[in-house]
């Protein structure tokens, strides 16, 4: 009988070396395997966090190395939560998260129940509604702002037509009242395909047997949709609300491109908000505070958050 | 034998002569932002190419992410860039945290004259702290805001006896900033040639520095000043003075009655698209981009007219251009600084302004045929006379995005008053100079 690569590596395993590796315990084995994951964990993630805690109290400006750095307390803190317009910040964000979860879970939602339905050229439909989620967000930024041009847009020129208004009139993302809103626009366009595949895939999960039994006891078809099929579908839902708020509070490039922030700073995100401070002023630790303030928000709303999802995937 | 080794020595020594007259060959850097002079610079770079030896590459980085990327590139100690032309506003920072070589020694030992380059220029391009004898760079490009016209428009019969009409007067080209909102208001919705047009191409940019850009030159012309005492940070009574506030009142007044739809985001390129779409009658600009608009086949020549920014209380313009560095953190500085050599020979300088650079040698700009060079020539000579820049503290970036975001805030999103903005930016700016252990 050959030998296998495995006899052949064992078979070369120098004697002294090969007793020593006999001699090491199976939680000794594990700790090796699990050592350069934990030394990467530490090294990348917890390193770093540590280090922005730190910074967080302190005056130190990544753009001025020879500058004295001084620890100031709980001063970089105090100035954020003070900070007016770090409020209208926040707002934003929560319009701009609020909104657009809400836009895509329903849209998304509705999209996913019609595809399921078995009809003629089912999976083509599926193929055009989500190629919008496989662009870049930098691209679908830019191009939007041609869309939203009031003399070309093809955006408002649709308006124009279902509406009769002048097409020039409005300015989707040089008004302060329709830009947040235009960026709403954009996202629900661009990541409501991913809802929706979340939810046909919960969609698609649910046993035929349930819905025959509920024919049977003669339960109607809006009985059916909010007993059987909303429950079920529910932990995908939430799921994609998990995936989607997380996402979108970190929003940066598709609104960079879009808007720029404006105008004004109507539709400046905190993430757009925090590199500013951190990358463009260079305020390293009133930025690193920032972000340590951002992280506990999302942390916390996640950790609540995901207990609900467990919760209802226990019902 | 005596006489072959006497041979080989004399050879030796000779070599290593040259060796030290010549640094060895390199290939050098140079960083700037994209854009038509960059170009020029290029054509004109191949003649030190054949003189030195050296190579010349070249990183252009567009407008909008050229700040960002640069400062990222010196902050990091990067080597990417052995020049630099870098901002005007940067030279605080580039001298404060040892970006820049330091070339007074260099300066006095190639004999290179700070006296030989417009004083506007040296104190703005090459100064830190402003106005002393401390040189970090050498005036490269020199730039102000300007504006130009159709002058194909103004000339139309029809149009001139409207304008006549209208407000008692000929139609030329402002020389003050109410006539340019006069000129602007006339065109905004006109109908030219069949088609609808507009009047204004401004600045009102959010992200980087449009909209202060635009902004103070109209707000400078009005009195605005960034302190009572120079060099005492006492903003208040001179940001939000009466005048400045007038000022950017006008701005807002100037962007909501005579600019295109949409024109909420808007810098170089978008005035030059405007311009040569034919959407406006008037627009601003750098000087740099006048020799590329002049030389356009659809909108320059006959068809173009240029003007520098109308005075009001006083003449002023908002300076641009750029000073050329050593970067610190180059391993070639002896062939970056033979480059800046090379750039400052008069010879050289004339030779950048017949490429479509501006040099701020005053051996170019006093030449009595200067003026008449170029259609823009006279006044890029009136608008260098009465410049203004920003503050070039080292941290102007700070600075910068407050005045971007008061500025965005009230012209654009209509967010209070004039003298709100004002005061909250004396607020930012406190707040920075405070941290900067300046007040």
């Amino acid at each position: 009988m050959s030998d296998t690569s495995i006899d052949r590596v064992a078979k070369a395993t120098p004697p002294s070396v090969a007793a020593k590796i006999r001699g090491l315990s199976d939680r000794a084995i594990a700790w090796i395997f699990v050592l350069p994951t934990i030394f990467l964990l530490l090294a990348v993630n917890i390193f770093p966090l540590i280090w922005t805690i730190n910074l967080s109290f302190t005056n130190f400006r990544a753009n001025r190395p020879n500058r004295e750095v001084d620890y100031i307390g709980l001063r970089n803190y105090e100035r954020i939560l003070t900070d007016e317009d770090i409020w209208l910040t926040m707002q934003a964000t929560a319009h701009f998260l609020f909104w657009t979860i809400l836009l895509q879970v329903l849209i998304g939602f509705t999209l996913a129940w019609l595809i399921n339905r078995k009809f003629k050229g089912n999976d083509l439909w599926t193929t055009l509604i989500v190629l919008p989620m496989m662009l870049s967000p930098a691209v679908v930024g830019n191009f939007w702002t041609f869309l939203y041009q009031p003399q070309i847009g093809l955006f408002n020129y649709g308006i124009s037509f279902l509406t009769g208004i002048d097409p020039s009139s409005f300015q989707m993302i040089g008004d302060v009242k329709l830009a947040p809103w235009s960026i709403v626009i954009v996202d629900t366009w661009m990541w409501t395909p991913f809802v929706m595949l979340i939810c046909l895939a919960g969609l698609r999960s649910i046993p035929d047997y349930i819905y025959e039994a509920a024919e049977i006891d003669r339960a109607s078809q809006w009985r059916q949709f909010w007993t059987i099929t909303i429950p079920m579908v529910l932990p995908f839902l939430m799921l994609a609300v998990l995936f989607r708020g997380i996402e979108n509070f970190k929003m940066f490039d598709l609104v960079v491109q879009l808007t720029g922030g404006g105008p004004g700073s109507v539709t400046e995100l905190t993430s757009i908000n925090l590199k500013r401070e951190a990358f463009e002023k260079w305020r390293t630790g009133y930025a690193s505070a920032y972000a340590i303030i951002l992280f506990v928000t999302v942390f916390g709303l996640a950790s609540i958050y995901v207990k609900a999802l467990n919760k209802v995937k226990e019902r | 034998m005596k006489t072959a080794k006497l041979l080989a020595a004399t050879a030796f020594v000779a070599a290593s002569g040259l060796n030290v007259s010549q640094a060895q060959a390199e290939d050098l850097t140079l960083c700037w932002a994209a854009w038509d002079p960059a170009n020029a610079l290029v054509e004109l770079s191949k003649e030190f190419e054949a003189q030195s030896g050296h190579t010349m590459k070249f990183e252009f980085v567009p407008w909008p992410n050229f700040a960002d990327r640069m400062l990222n590139e010196l902050n990091s100690g990067g080597k990417l860039c052995d020049l630099l032309i870098g901002d005007s506003q940067w030279i605080g920072g580039g001298a404060e945290n040892g970006h820049y070589v330091k070339l007074n020694d260099f300066f006095d030992k190639e004999g290179i004259s700070m006296d030989d380059f417009a004083p506007a220029t040296v104190y703005a391009y090459s100064t830190w702290p402003k106005g002393t004898p401390n040189y970090y760079a050498l005036p490269a490009m020199g730039d102000a805001n300007g504006w130009f016209y159709r002058k194909d428009w103004f000339a139309k019969p029809e149009i001139q006896e409207a304008f006549k009409a209208e407000h008692g007067r000929d139609l030329t080209p402002p020389k003050t900033q109410m006539e340019l909102l006069q000129v602007a208001k006339f065109f905004q919705g006109r109908e030219i040639d069949g088609q609808k047009r507009y009047g204004a191409a401004i600045f009102t940019e959010r992200g980087s520095e449009g909209i202060t850009m635009g902004a103070t030159s109209a707000m400078y012309p009005f009195g605005f000043k960034y302190e009572m005492t120079p060099g005492k940070y006492d903003m208040e009574g001179a940001v939000n003075s009466p005048d400045a506030v007038a000022g950017l009142e006008f701005y807002k007044e100037l962007y909501k009655t005579s600019t295109p739809p949409g024109y909420t985001d808007s810098y170089m390129e978008q005035s030059l698209d405007a311009f040569k779409s034919g959407q406006v009658a008037m627009a601003m600009n750098w000087f740099a981009f006048f020799p590329g608009l002049y030389a356009d086949p659809d909108t320059g020549g006959d068809k173009i007219g240029f003007f520098v920014n109308p005075g009001q209380l006083k003449e002023a313009s908002t300076l641009g251009g750029q000073g050329i560095s050593v970067v610190a953190y180059s391993d070639k500085q002896d062939a970056a600084l033979e480059y800046i050599k090379w750039f400052a020979q008069p010879s050289v300088q004339k030779k950048w302004w017949d490429l479509g650079g501006y040099s701020c040698h005053v051996s170019v700009l006093n030449d009595p045929n200067f003026a008449d060079s170029a259609p823009f020539a006279a006044d890029f000579l009136l608008a260098m006379d009465g410049v203004m820049d920003f503050w070039q503290e080292p941290a102007y970036a700070e600075l910068l995005l407050a005045m971007q975001k008061r500025l965005h805030d009230y012209v654009v999103a209509d967010q209070g008053t004039a003298k709100e903005a004002l005061d909250k930016l004396i607020e930012d700016w406190t707040e920075t100079f405070e941290d900067e252990g300046k007040l």
